[in-house]
């Protein structure tokens, strides 16, 4: 090999995506390289000029810009640009100027295309933003085994089933005979049961409950049962099953948020086993299901701290494990919640039983079901109709101060924002806070909104679900019949901008500035998501998680084509970028912030983030021609 | 006014000369190499093909020393191609000395099995052809290549080039300011083709190695030509 070319082939090989190709391919592409210098000042591509080549900065620096001359990206040594035209046309699409004396290296379009088909990472790379964030969303999916293993690949024997109508010795006997520690209950049925399964002999059951060892303690000693009580008058009323071929994630999930032990597994309707929290645990370490247990088994506010550092180290785990954002979003999010319940039950003991129904709710990050280790503490109190404020509020106010006071004492800091039933605003019976909703729909304009906007992510954590659910049907029913809230919630939408990404050792604004580091989640995450959260109260989604609020929007179909998918994919990976970031805080002992050094980002993860960036970019400017302000 | 006018004479010779020795050369590949021409001095540098061109030898003396290696890549204002240049080692008729070695990184064994330079003498001429050639330092590929012609051909080899070394020179070394230095004592500023290179911003290559450092001089005298000329320039402004 000539010098020069093992000197292009060294320079090449050390940026992406250079760095992740074979050999042959980088010899070959240092021996087609053509150079150029341009002086500092200088165009190097016009808009609409042929290209027939991809350019690969040398040295120097290079701004390109969007047709309309704003500012698109600042490039500098080992980036690239050209790629967008050589894939359209071959007709320059960006701009670009040298804004230092600067050499390039011109890799033909005919390797360019070559090496496009046949080496799927370098296309990724090249590709508009959507495949190569992808490439990098899926690549951390496929690196995960929790989300990708089938829940039958745990099961190492077939289910004990029993009639409901035998007794509970019976059931007991036919444990002991078996060796095992729950037992499924099946119940004759017929051929048009829409649960049944064929047994042996050709006849139809379905699976109707499951007893564990837990239940005769509870459901059968404890309450003077008899041995010859029947199975069916002691079963749970809802059966918790999971399909064979979920993944052990969502089995997982399925035992946080249910809080239990056993999990039937079905196929189709066929019981094929039982699934156990150990056979779970055994198989992933992950704590983060016995910190749930664990937590209801605190008998006060002391005791739930001193699991704290269980929780960060859950969270670590779940990181170092190749969780996804998702993923550790629902586990936090579930430990979060198991926590409040947790704070109610120890008040309630304390203040005896509430003076009127009420519902505990959660907003933010908790209610969407996308916690991460440091999330401050959203929270409101819906009360019954029936409430008299100089009767009840002072339960009602106790009850608050303790919850938000445990929340605090375990590391869930009090909203600055003042958004916590300890608020007296936010501490009103249903029909208040329906006419809450009422007025942030029909009478919205952005600054109003703008403090309420946290309110549109709801959940109920304790007491009567109902009150929740019935101000998510009424916001799904009437946000997206108000093109003035829609306007106005974009609006507030567009308040805080990206960065373009990133140059040399600073964070690139979109104005040319520089800064020395980037909040992560005052500039991506917590943006993206209120982007998500117009597109979904428009087209009347109740779901509140950003992702499942994605899938409502792709099955409504009014975004343009991919564009869903684009959000997806920024939002999971801007969101695992600051996990990350925040676990490598705890890993040495800082408390986790959101402020990420340019310096600390790897030369792929940069480009990634500078692809989600501009997803975020691009989606607020669709927001703006998406949802205009009517005239009034 | 005197330098401008010295400067249009010798490049007017040029042409005449070519002419000249078209008509009287013995030796077909520099009678094909003259018959070629060259750009007429008034084209502006930006129209014209170009090759960078450099030689690695034995030492700096033309009557004692000889070349080892050569480098060449040709090239345009707006793009410099390696891909289509060349790199031969070729072997001197006199002895390596270590000193060279030390200095190019040629070894012995890799110049005893290499070609004498008159096999590859045609195939070079052929490819400078009717080429304005650009070299950093004329001193020596202008009297090495006159020499080993001259020796094996018996015939001289004279033509135009553009030196970025010159040029650098021009720059960094003329003008009122750099005599008061001068007087001063101040120490010239280095025209070496890597401390040139850094004045450009271009990068720093791991030099002496033929095709190498003639891909550096074909950057270089980019740079050169978009920093203090035009690609409107007229050749002749520029060679020598």
């Amino acid at each position: 090999m000539e010098a020069e070319v093992q000197e292009i082939r060294e320079h090449l090989k050390r940026y992406p995506p250079f760095d992740r190709l074979e050999s042959e391919w980088l010899d070959r592409i240092a021996e087609s390289v053509e150079v150029a210098y341009y002086r500092d000042g200088t165009m190097i591509q016009e808009y609409g000029e042929p290209i027939d080549t991809l350019r690969y900065v040398r040295s120097g620096a290079v701004e390109v810009y969007r047709h309309n001359g704003e500012l698109y990206n600042r490039l500098s040594e080992g980036d690239i640009f050209g790629q967008t035209g050589l894939l359209h046309k071959r007709q320059v699409r960006f701009p670009a100027k040298a804004i230092e004396d600067t050499l390039l290296y011109l890799i033909p379009a005919a390797v360019f295309d070559r090496l496009s088909n046949e080496d799927d990472h370098f296309a990724d790379f090249v590709e508009l933003s959507g495949p190569r964030l992808k490439a990098a969303v899926e690549q951390n999916e496929r690196e995960n085994d929790l989300m990708v293993t089938r829940v039958r690949r745990l099961l190492s024997r077939s289910p004990v089933t029993i009639e409901e109508t035998a007794s509970v010795r019976d059931a007991a006997r036919m444990m002991t005979e078996n060796y095992v520690s729950s037992i499924l209950l099946a119940a004759r049925t017929d051929q048009n049961d829409d649960r049944a399964f064929t047994g042996e002999q050709g006849d139809y059951w379905r699976v109707t409950g499951i007893l564990t060892d837990h239940d005769f303690r509870v459901r059968v000693l404890a309450a003077g049962g008899s041995a010859d009580t029947r199975l069916a008058d002691i079963k749970h009323e809802h059966l918790i099953t999971i399909q064979s071929e979920e993944s052990v994630y969502e089995a997982m999930l399925a035992m946080l948020r249910n809080n239990v032990h056993h999990l039937p597994v079905l196929h189709r309707r066929r019981p094929v086993g039982v699934v156990h929290l150990s056979d779970i645990v055994r198989y992933e370490t992950h704590s983060s299901l016995y910190l749930v247990s664990n937590i209801f088994n605190q008998s006060s506010v002391k005791g739930l701290v001193r699991l704290m550092p269980d929780v960060r180290a859950a969270f670590i785990r779940l990181v170092d494990e190749g969780a996804t954002a998702q993923m550790i979003g629902e586990a936090m999010s579930s430990i979060g919640r198991s926590l409040i319940r947790r704070l109610i039950e120890l008040a309630e003991d304390e203040l005896g039983p509430p003076p009127v129904p009420y519902c505990f709710m959660v907003n933010g990050s908790m209610a969407r079901n996308d916690q991460s280790i440091s999330t401050d503490q959203d929270n409101a109190l819906i009360l019954d109709d029936s409430f008299v404020p100089e009767q009840h509020d002072a339960w009602f106010a106790a009850l608050a101060k303790r919850v938000s006071d445990g929340l605090n004492a375990c590391g869930y800091p009090y909203c600055e924002g003042g958004i916590m039933a300890t608020n007296d605003k936010w501490r009103q019976p249903l029909s208040v806070w329906r006419r809450y909703f009422e007025e942030w729909i029909n009478q919205p304009d952005p600054e109003r909104l703008l403090h309420s906007s946290i309110f549109f992510d709801l959940e109920p954590v304790y007491g009567e679900e109902r009150f929740v659910e019935q101000l998510q049907d009424r916001i799904a029913e009437r946000a997206s019949q108000s093109p003035l809230f829609l306007a106005s919630m974009a609006r507030n939408a567009l308040n805080r901008t990206p960065p373009l990404g990133f140059f040399r050792t600073f964070v690139m604004e979109q104005d040319g500035r520089h800064n020395n580091s980037i909040n992560i989640k005052r500039r991506g995450t917590a943006p993206l998501i209120d982007v998500i959260r117009v597109h979904a109260l428009s087209v009347g989604s109740r779901s509140q998680n950003s992702f499942d609020r994605l899938d409502d929007i792709t099955r409504a179909d009014t975004l343009p084509a991919g564009q869903a998918d684009r959000l997806r994919y920024a939002l999971e990976f801007l969101s695992m970028v600051r996990i990350r970031h925040q676990a490598h805080d705890l890993k040495h002992h800082h408390a986790p912030d959101n402020n990420i050094e340019p310096e600390n980002v790897s030369d792929e993860e940069r480009h990634n983030l500078k692809d989600a960036f501009q997803v975020l970019s691009n989606a607020q400017k669709f927001l703006r021609f998406r949802y205009p302000m009517p005239n009034r | 006014m005197g330098r401008r006018r010295a400067k249009a004479d010798e490049a007017a010779t040029w042409p005449r000369y070519f002419a000249d020795r078209a008509s009287r050369s013995q030796d077909p590949a520099l009678r094909a190499f003259y018959e070629a021409g060259m750009p007429d001095p008034d084209t502006p540098i930006g129209e014209v093909e170009m090759v960078a061109l450099d030689f690695e030898t034995t030492g700096m003396d033309v009557h004692q020393h000889a070349i080892v290696s050569v480098g060449l890549v040709p090239f345009t204002l707006q793009r410099i191609r390696p891909a289509q240049g060349h790199y031969w080692v070729v072997r001197p008729p006199r002895p390596l000395d270590e000193a060279s070695i030390r200095f190019h990184r040629i070894t012995h064994a890799e110049v005893s099995t290499a070609p004498e330079l008159d096999t590859i003498l045609d195939r070079l001429l052929s490819l400078l052809a009717g080429k304005v050639v650009v070299v950093h330092y004329q001193g020596i590929e202008r009297p090495f290549l006159d020499a080993a012609v001259l020796d094996r051909r018996g015939e001289r080899c004279l033509f135009p080039l553009i030196d970025t070394m010159n040029l650098e020179a021009r720059q960094v070394r003329q003008g009122w300011w750099r005599r008061v230095q001068t007087l001063l004592g101040v120490p010239q500023t280095s025209i070496r083709l890597g401390d040139s290179r850094a004045r450009y911003g271009l990068p720093s290559y791991s030099a002496h190695h033929a095709k190498l450092d003639a891909l550096a001089t074909a950057e270089l005298l980019q740079a050169q030509v978009a920093k203090h000329h035009s690609p409107e320039t007229p050749l002749g402004d520029l060679w020598s």
